[in-house]
């Protein structure tokens, strides 16, 4: 069984991003830059599918400059097969994102395909959804455990009441959940040796699909800021200010 | 225009975000004209829609009543609000797990791309949202021809549960899309009120040490009628379940007061609870960030503390 795992190069998530003076976006300037950390769960996932003999080839996807194929390489060093690269210098929506993963779905043919349930750029959390409504295919969002046996996957996803699981006809989608498993790191032979691991090159033309985007940023502001507060000595003021002050406890 | 609101609900009740993204349909109304309705799909979930047609403004509902969305499984969710969509300009829901699961596979049906976790209508076709885990509150506008949004309640006031009388018109259209099916759900009971709904929340984090040490947290959570909340850190050490997850990657709430208690305050748990309207710090660690938005900083051990706080409360 083939794997498909689509990756994203996003800012790393201990970085606190800053907007621009003129409020067009956000400084990208200069920051470190890492694999969304979603998308390293996926990886893992799908690294350990083909550790348990499950899967037999992990291939993953990034679309992005080339800036992304540092990321790719990454996702080799940890274990996966190889790469593709969808070239574009375009901003892209996920709509347009889960487009350029159908082609690659169809050229690729995964009976799964793994991402994370969110990118911590954007916040979309759509990209995994569309590729499975495009594709026709069954989709397990937020996943927290996966097993895939008998051209079934049976997933438990983490929902706002507790946990739901759910079975899927394979070729299906799964997105991450933080409690799926804990990324391994790279050793440093896997990060030489995955210099060497294949990694294509292709273009959205190459791949038939158009670009739209359709939804455009008019301006990027940095959140309202909280007025400092206090700190105080010992319960008792604690509580005196909470009822007396704040007044939001009785 | 005439605006679709799916409806959250867990078939026997209306969940009270519902009313919050009826208002973000409201103030889209508001500047543009048109009527909202609201889709209820589920098994058994008649009370759902009574109630629903009760809320402010509503002016019908749609009520799916089939085994087929008993667990509103995205595959047939979507088939069924794609059937519906030609008669809409907007299609709403909330950003809840249920939401975000089959929204975007609805938009990607319409051919349009989806705007999440709005906080704020500007017009028809323009709208607030942050990203960046809230670092960074971005103002978009769409040319779709129809707009596909999930909407984060704390953004948005309930609107007035009671007073509307919508009319309730059954809808026979029921396709099970065939490739998935529910097998199990494993759901936290508590009598405890929902983090999203609750006024009053206090979390927990890795300084807890361990699950049990919550208890320090619900002896006040019992007296203060509070929900408990948790920290990614707290819930990956196993202390609590993962409903309890506080923040960027979990639950976004807005309490009038916050209690973060063994909590650092990393961004992604800032992101998630720095709206509340009062926000209590209590950490060893005066260094903490967690201080940084805390109109109140307690330092303190929390096991010295916790014990003397609910007894003084
Ligand atoms: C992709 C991604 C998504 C994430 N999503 C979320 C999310 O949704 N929600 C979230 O919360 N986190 C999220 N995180 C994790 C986040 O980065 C932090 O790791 C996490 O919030 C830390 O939890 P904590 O504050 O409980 O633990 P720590 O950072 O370890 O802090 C523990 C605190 O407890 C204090 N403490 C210890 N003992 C005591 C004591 N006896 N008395 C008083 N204080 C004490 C310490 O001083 C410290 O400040 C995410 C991370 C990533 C990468
Ligand atoms: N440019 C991209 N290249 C590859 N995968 C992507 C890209 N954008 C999004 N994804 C995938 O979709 C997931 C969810 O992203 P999003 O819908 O943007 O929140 C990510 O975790 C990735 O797995």
């Amino acid at each position: 069984m083939k794997v498909l795992v689509a990756v994203k190069r996003v800012i790393d998530y201990n970085v606190k991003v800053r907007v621009k003076s003129d409020c067009s976006d956000v400084d990208l300037a200069n920051t470190k830059m890492a694999l969304n950390p979603f998308c390293e769960i996926a990886v893992e996932e799908a690294i350990r599918l083909k550790e348990k003999g499950v899967a037999t080839e992990v291939v993953v996807v990034s679309i992005g400059d080339k800036a992304c194929q540092e990321q790719i390489r990454t996702a080799l060093a940890l274990g996966a097969d190889r790469g593709i690269q969808v070239e574009t210098d375009q901003a892209v929506d996920s709509l347009s994102v889960a487009k350029l993963l159908k082609a690659v779905v169809a050229e690729e043919q995964p009976q799964l395909v793994i991402l994370g349930k969110q990118s911590i750029d954007s916040d979309n959390n759509q990209t995994g959804q569309m590729l499975a409504a495009l594709t026709a295919m069954p989709q397990a969002t937020f996943a927290s455990e996966l097993t895939v046996a008998d051209g079934k996957a049976t997933v438990t996803r983490e929902v706002d009441g507790g946990l739901q699981t759910l079975e899927l006809t394979l070729p299906a989608v799964v997105t991450t959940d933080l409690r799926l498993n804990e990324p391994r790191y790279a050793s440093l032979p896997n990060i030489m040796k995955a210099k060497r691991k294949p990694l294509d090159v292709k273009t959205p033309d190459a791949l038939g699909v158009a670009l739209k985007n359709n939804v455009k940023t008019l301006k990027v502001e940095p959140p309202a800021e909280r007025q400092g507060g206090i700190v105080v000595a010992s319960v008792d003021e604690l509580v005196e200010k909470l009822k007396n002050e704040a007044k939001v406890i009785g | 225009m005439t605006i679709l609101v799916i409806a959250e609900h867990d078939n026997a009740e209306l969940k009270p975000v519902t009313l919050n993204v009826i208002q973000a349909a409201t103030d889209i109304v508001k500047s543009a004209g048109g009527e909202i309705e609201v889709l209820v799909a589920g098994a058994g979930c008649q009370a759902v829609a009574d109630a629903a047609a009760k809320a402010a403004g509503v002016s019908k509902v749609l009520l799916a009543d089939s085994a087929i969305y008993s667990h509103q499984l995205a595959e047939n969710m979507s088939l069924l609000v794609t059937e519906l969509a030609a008669n809409y300009s907007h299609i709403l829901a909330p950003a809840t797990t249920t939401g975000k699961n089959f929204m975007p596979r609805v938009a990607a049906v319409l051919d349009v791309a989806q705007i999440s976790d709005i906080i704020a209508v500007e017009s028809a076709d323009t709208f607030k949202r942050p990203i960046y885990a809230g670092n960074a509150i971005a103002t978009v506008q769409s040319s779709e021809a129809k707009q596909v949004i999930t909407v984060r309640g704390t953004g948005f006031d309930a609107v007035a549960a009671e007073g509307g009388a919508a009319a309730v018109e059954a809808i026979s259209f029921a396709e099970d899309a065939g490739i998935s099916r529910h097998v199990a759900d494993e759901l936290a009971v508590s009598d405890r009120p929902d983090l999203t709904a609750a006024s009053v929340i206090i979390s927990g984090g890795r300084g807890m040490g361990n699950g049990d040490n919550f208890k320090l947290l619900d002896g006040v959570a019992d007296k203060l009628g509070a929900a408990v909340g948790a920290s990614r850190a707290a819930v990956d050490a196993g202390f609590v379940p993962n409903d309890m997850q506080v923040g960027q990657t979990g639950k976004i709430v807005a309490p009038e007061l916050y209690i973060a208690v063994g909590i650092s305050g990393a961004i992604q748990h800032l992101a998630g609870m720095k709206d509340s309207k009062v926000i209590v710090a209590i950490n060893k660690d005066e260094e903490s960030p967690i201080f940084s938005v805390a109109d109140y900083g307690l330092v303190a051990d929390l096991f010295e503390v916790m014990p003397e706080f609910e007894s003084k409360i």
